[in-house]
């Protein structure tokens, strides 16, 4: 019996001279809600794609489910998947599309009503999908990945084009897929719903993995950090060379001094920016947020 | 297997391109047909490339059949047409990846594929054979032709050896157009293609240097269709042309199993 739903051991993939993906190692525990995050190009498609079967790795292994991803027919039936946005047939109906993914994979056609309302495309259904707008076309894509009422669900992007209500349906449907015993691996790029729903997260940068465990020993590895707004503007670099002399890193950011040091600094900081004569309007310390270690660890900030 | 022939019926059966593509297979087959018989004492011919048919070889049992032979090359090329469409579609819409996933058995979905579009390409044949055959009867007296044979044992004979001769070569067609698919990876960039070869190239070619027609690929399916042709007896083409289709079939599915899919 597998404890494991996904295992990917020195998985790599080679296209040409570019190292797409590069020896990479990460487990996710079933059940959970595994975040997938990297910046563009880091090779987190290539990842899917390998562990779906759809291209052939040149180098390591991977496992979804306890089976090897060399077959992908042992385990795929019971995955659901959303590769790079959704694609269907655009001359049929949102419906019929579903029911050509169900016919082929000997799913319950009456299951397909039932996914069209999950994802609340309840009364569209029998449009065409080239009528479909980006949003309504990313919920048909979340209502195929669901089909097979699967056991691993990977989601590339689910969120592109959700208005935010559809953001909170959708974080909705993956926590309580979870709570059900179905695990999610999902990309995203958007960094503050995943912090809100991801127990694991996998970071990519240039194809190699920089992170693979739980958000909290994540967060744990960074450094808080104390946010500093001034009422002059010109006072900030005041309070980053205040820092920087004290031993702490700063950079201004949008206006902000983000240091990294512990909340009990800030009294210290305080204290000195009233020496100086800096008013401060903003001294917050904070823990940091994948947001924040993101950038931190992939070097990112595009 | 049955599931993604199921799947891709489901596909195949929706009205614009059902009905379109019989609409334009009854139109070239009525066009054919009619002018077979209207023209029967035309000059400039009645048949293809200006062929001279007259009432002695219409009279013939298999004379019911002549029309629905000679439009067998047009049937095929719209078969090419669907079976390149339908194929190449997949990677520029992104399907493929859908349809892999939910059957990852690479070589389950193109045979799949295959009996759904050829089951598509029979209903087509058959169509088309009953409207010809129709339009010949109904166009017979006008012409002055004899239809005594047409329905005795022999005729009957005829008739099932054209309409199979014509399913095999529009299945031929096909099957050139689900390669021509793959292999292009764009609908356009496949009929295009295969239009171009067909119609125009292979012509061109054959007019310049007739002998060349004996081993073009698309004139031994089209003389399939017909049962042979002076040029080109039928076990030729039938060899020859089943070779190209085997060639081709086997280059694609190797290239379609072994291949990422990444777009």
């Amino acid at each position: 019996m597998y404890s494991l739903a996904i295992s990917v051991k020195d998985l790599s993939k080679k296209y040409d001279s570019t190292l797409a993906v590069s020896h990479a190692n990460f487990e996710v525990p079933l059940g959970t809600i595994c975040g997938f995050v990297g910046p563009n190009g880091a090779g987190k498609t290539t990842t899917i794609r390998m562990l779906l079967g759809l291209i052939t790795p040149t180098g390591g292994t991977a496992e979804i489910l306890g089976e090897s991803i060399n077959h992908p027919d042992r385990y795929l039936s019971k995955v659901g998947a959303l590769i790079e946005g959704p694609a269907f047939y655009p001359a049929l109906s949102g419906e019929e599309n579903l029911k050509v993914l169900a016919t082929l994979g000997g799913y319950p056609i009456e299951r397909v009503s039932e996914l069209i309302k999950t994802v609340g495309l309840d009364g569209r259904g029998g449009s065409k999908y080239k009528t479909y707008s980006l949003g309504m076309k990313q919920r048909l894509g979340i209502a195929a990945a669901l089909l097979p009422q699967p056991q691993v669900l990977i989601l590339d992007e689910p969120t592109n084009g959700l208005d935010p209500e559809g953001i909170q349906e959708v974080r909705d449907l993956l926590k309580k897929l979870a709570s059900e015993g179905t695990t999610v691996f999902v990309s995203s790029h958007l960094l503050s719903e995943l912090e809100l729903i991801s127990e694991y997260i996998v970071m990519l940068r240039k194809g190699e993995v920089v992170f693979a465990g739980s958000m909290q020993d994540l967060l744990m590895q960074q450094q808080p950090i104390i946010l500093v707004k001034t009422e002059s503007h010109a006072d900030l670099q005041k309070i980053v060379e205040i820092a920087l002399a004290d031993g702490h890193k700063a950079t201004i950011r949008s206006e902000v001094a983000h240091i990294e040091g512990p909340a009990e600094w800030a009294g210290i900081l305080n204290k000195k920016a009233f020496e100086a004569g800096i008013l401060l309007t903003q001294l917050s310390p904070q823990l940091p947020n994948l947001e924040e270690t993101f950038f931190e660890m992939t070097g990112d900030r595009s | 297997m049955m599931r993604v022939v199921l799947a891709e019926w489901r596909k195949l059966r929706r009205p614009t391109l059902f009905l379109g593509t019989l609409g334009a297979a009854l139109f070239f087959t009525g066009l054919t047909t009619t002018f077979l018989y209207l023209m029967i004492d035309s000059e400039q011919g009645n048949s293809d490339r200006g062929r001279q048919v007259g009432r002695e070889v219409l009279n013939l049992a298999s004379g019911s059949v002549f029309g629905f032979a000679s439009v067998g090359g047009l049937l095929g090329i719209i078969a090419l047409c669907v079976f390149a469409a339908q194929t190449a579609q997949e990677y520029t819409y992104g399907t493929l990846r859908n349809l892999l996933v939910r059957q990852p058995g690479r070589i389950r979905i193109l045979l799949g594929k295959l009996i759904a579009m050829k089951l598509f390409a029979l209903i087509m044949v058959a169509i088309a054979a009953l409207v010809s055959i129709s339009l010949s009867y109904a166009l017979s007296n006008r012409a002055k032709v004899s239809t005594e044979l047409w329905f005795t044992s022999d005729g009957i004979h005829a008739i099932g050896q054209t309409l199979l001769n014509v399913a095999i070569s529009v299945i031929y067609f096909g099957i050139v157009g689900m390669v021509l698919g793959l292999l292009l990876r764009s609908p356009i960039s496949a009929i295009s293609f295969g239009v171009l070869w067909l119609l125009i190239i292979e012509n061109l070619i054959g007019a310049v240097k007739p002998v060349t027609l004996d081993w073009m690929p698309g004139n031994q399916l089209s003389v399939i269709a017909q049962g042979g042709s002076p040029e080109v007896s039928y076990s030729h083409a039938l060899t020859l042309g089943t070779l190209y289709v085997f060639v081709g079939a086997v280059v694609a599915t190797v290239l379609f199993s072994r291949r990422d899919v990444a777009n």
